[in-house]
Order: structure tokens, then C-alpha cells, then sequence
């Protein structure tokens, strides 16, 4: 029997936070953490956690898992459990609204405030913008994110100022749009990161590149907004 | 954009590059005056009065203090707009941050003064 601890809050009924005993019946097979979680939800109706497509492709279901972020739907036991022992908590550093489930109004702010879309004001051609494979091949590694928020979440300066600083998530996706030869907005979105908090808050600790369930590497990113930070200045 | 007041250069990537420089300056400060005291086990007064007393090694000294006060300023200033704020301690935070910003900066310049009172007063 594998022990399960979960975190449990319910504000309408529990005056705080604490941590629930469970014990499950895996039969010896290495499923992932979500199919746990289902199984308890079977036994327990009222615990409340998100999951939607579960094959790590909607990232809804970013909890802390045995103290590291990560989806429960790709996260097999042999990689959670420690000492027969799994810990489910829900992402730190956000507002808890029930159980695992968190407020990620925050989180999306900062994804907003990078204006995550195409600008270009130049006429649009008759069939598409084109770009060679060469400019496309810059944007592996970044269009991949899921806004899962395990990155973000898991970073010390996102939990100190999620108002200020962007967080590795919405640095990636920055770049993202910084680095793709359609757009025509860099200097205005430079421009709008030169301040101590929305990127220089990064020191570069890479807890974000650990966690990342798609394996992409947001404090990589964030070096080259840097460089092109350095590039456009005088 | 998120404005700021007490920060050194006012601008992220300023901080920034004063913050890596001044590293580099202490650097190689330290470099220096390791490879000095090891090239010269019977290091008397004398010698290094006259070493200090020179125009280049005071210039240099002066670069390091000033790297010393950049670097710290800038440090403090992360660490005290980390946990300081009215995020984590409440509306009093602003009030008791500016506080602490300010006397940090006092202090900085008070030690740099005083530092080139010493450099100078050999």
C-alpha cells in the first residue's frame, strides 16, 4: 500500500490548511500521479484538484509533487515516491482556492503584460507572412510552452513579486515573440522590460529549467533578452 | 515597466552591468592582494605603507571601495524590495523599506568617505 499525504483546504469549512492521510492499492504498477489522485477521488469526492487532457499537453494539472513541481499526468510513481511515501501540494507561492487548486490570476497578469501575440504593422501580404526555416528553427524551445506554471512557481523571485517581476514563463514566451523575424515590435517590448523587477529579477537560479515538464529552459531566455537588452542600449 | 526610486541606475540593465563589473573589479582586487601577500612573506610596514601610498594602488583601492559600495547597494536593494513588501509584512512595509533603503545608503556613503579618508590619511 503506497501512504499518500494531500493537502486539503476547503475555506468554507476549514479554518486552515492540513495535510490528509490516504493509502492506496497501486498493485505494484508504476502509474502516474494523477491516476492516484483520480483513484482518491473515487473514495473522496469533495478533493478538488484540475486535470484536463492527461498526456501533459493541457497543463492543468501542475501540483507539488514529493516537493517538486511538476504535471501529475507524466509523473510516474518511481520518479514521486520517496520512502513509499508520496506529498501532493498544490503550487507555492499562488493563492490556494480548494485543495490543489490555485489562483493563477497572477500568473496570468505577467503572461498578459508581455503582450503574448504577433504584432506587425506593416500591410499583410496575400497569402502569409513567411519566414525561412532558418527563422523559424529560433523559435524551438519556446512556442512548446504549456503555461502550466510550474516554472513560475516554483521560482523565489516570482514568490516575492509575482506583481513585478514576470516570472520564467512569461520571459519564455517573451522571447518568444522577441525572437520571431515577423514580428516588429522588439524595441517596444525591450523597451517595456528595462526595469530592475520584469526581467533583472532573474539571478539565474534555474529552478524553473528543473522543473519544466516540456524540458524547455526559461533562464536561457531570459540570457538572451538580456543580450538584447545590452545590444539596444547606448 | 515597473518604476523604482532607491535602485542605483534606475534601470534594470544599469544595475546590472554595474552589478557584474564591480564583481570584476573585486575580483580582481583580491587577486591582487593575495598574489602580493604571497610574493612577499616578510611584509614589513614600511613597504606596504609605500605600496598604499602610491597613486596607482590608491586609484585602485578607490575602484574597489566604490565596486564594493555599487555592488552592495544593489544587492541590499533586491534582498530589502524581496522581503520587505507590502505583500508579505503588510501596508506598514513601504514605510519600514524606505527606512531601511535609506539607512543602507547612509551607510554606504558613510563607509566610502571614511575610506578615502583612510587611503588618503596614509
Amino acid at each position: 500500500m503506497l501512504n499518500v499525504s494531500i493537502y486539503r483546504y476547503n475555506p468554507e469549512v476549514d479554518s486552515e490548511p492540513y495535510m490528509q492521510d490516504f493509502q492506496v492499492d497501486t498493485q505494484g504498477k508504476d502509474v502516474m500521479v494523477l491516476d492516484v489522485l483520480e483513484k482518491l477521488k473515487t473514495e473522496d469526492p469533495t478533493l478538488t484538484f484540475r486535470r484536463s487532457c492527461r498526456e501533459g499537453v493541457c497543463g492543468s494539472d501542475g501540483v507539488n509533487i514529493s516537493g517538486k513541481n511538476g504535471l501529475a499526468c507524466i509523473t510516474p510513481l518511481s520518479e514521486a515516491v520517496k520512502g513509499n511515501k508520496l506529498v501532493i501540494r498544490p503550487l507555492p507561492g499562488l493563492p490556494v482556492i480548494r485543495d490543489l487548486v490555485i489562483d493563477m490570476s497572477q500568473f496570468y497578469a505577467q503572461y498578459e503584460k508581455i503582450q503574448p501575440y504577433m504584432i506587425n504593422n506593416n500591410p499583410a501580404p496575400a497569402i502569409e507572412r513567411l519566414q525561412s526555416p532558418e527563422e523559424r528553427a529560433k523559435l524551438d524551445g519556446l512556442y512548446e510552452c504549456i503555461l502550466c506554471a510550474c516554472c513560475s512557481t516554483a521560482c523565489p523571485s516570482f514568490w516575492w513579486n509575482p506583481d513585478k517581476f514576470i516570472g520564467p514563463s512569461g520571459l519564455l514566451q517573451a522571447y518568444r515573440f522577441l525572437a520571431d523575424s515577423r514580428d516588429t515590435a522588439t524595441e517596444e517590448r525591450l523597451a517595456n522590460l528595462d526595469d530592475p523587477f520584469s526581467v533583472f529579477r532573474c539571478h539565474g537560479i534555474m529552478n524553473c529549467v528543473q522543473v519544466c515538464p516540456k524540458g524547455l529552459n526559461p533562464t536561457k531566455a531570459i540570457g538572451h533578452i538580456r543580450s538584447m537588452l545590452i545590444r539596444s542600449a547606448t | 515597466m515597473v518604476t523604482t526610486v532607491t535602485s542605483l541606475g534606475r534601470s534594470g540593465l544599469s544595475d546590472w552591468m554595474i552589478q557584474r563589473i564591480s564583481a570584476w573589479v573585486m575580483t580582481a582586487y583580491l587577486a591582487f592582494i593575495v598574489v602580493y601577500f604571497i610574493g612577499n612573506p616578510d611584509l614589513s610596514y614600511a613597504q606596504w605603507a609605500e605600496l598604499n601610498s602610491s597613486l596607482p594602488m590608491r586609484m585602485f583601492s578607490l575602484i574597489t571601495i566604490l565596486s564594493i559600495a555599487a555592488h552592495a547597494w544593489i544587492g541590499m536593494w533586491c534582498v530589502l524590495t524581496d522581503y520587505i513588501t507590502v505583500r508579505l509584512i503588510g501596508p506598514k512595509a513601504t514605510a519600514i523599506r524606505i527606512f531601511f533603503q535609506l539607512g543602507m545608503i547612509a551607510v554606504t556613503l558613510l563607509y566610502v568617505i571614511w575610506a578615502i579618508d583612510i587611503l588618503w590619511g596614509i
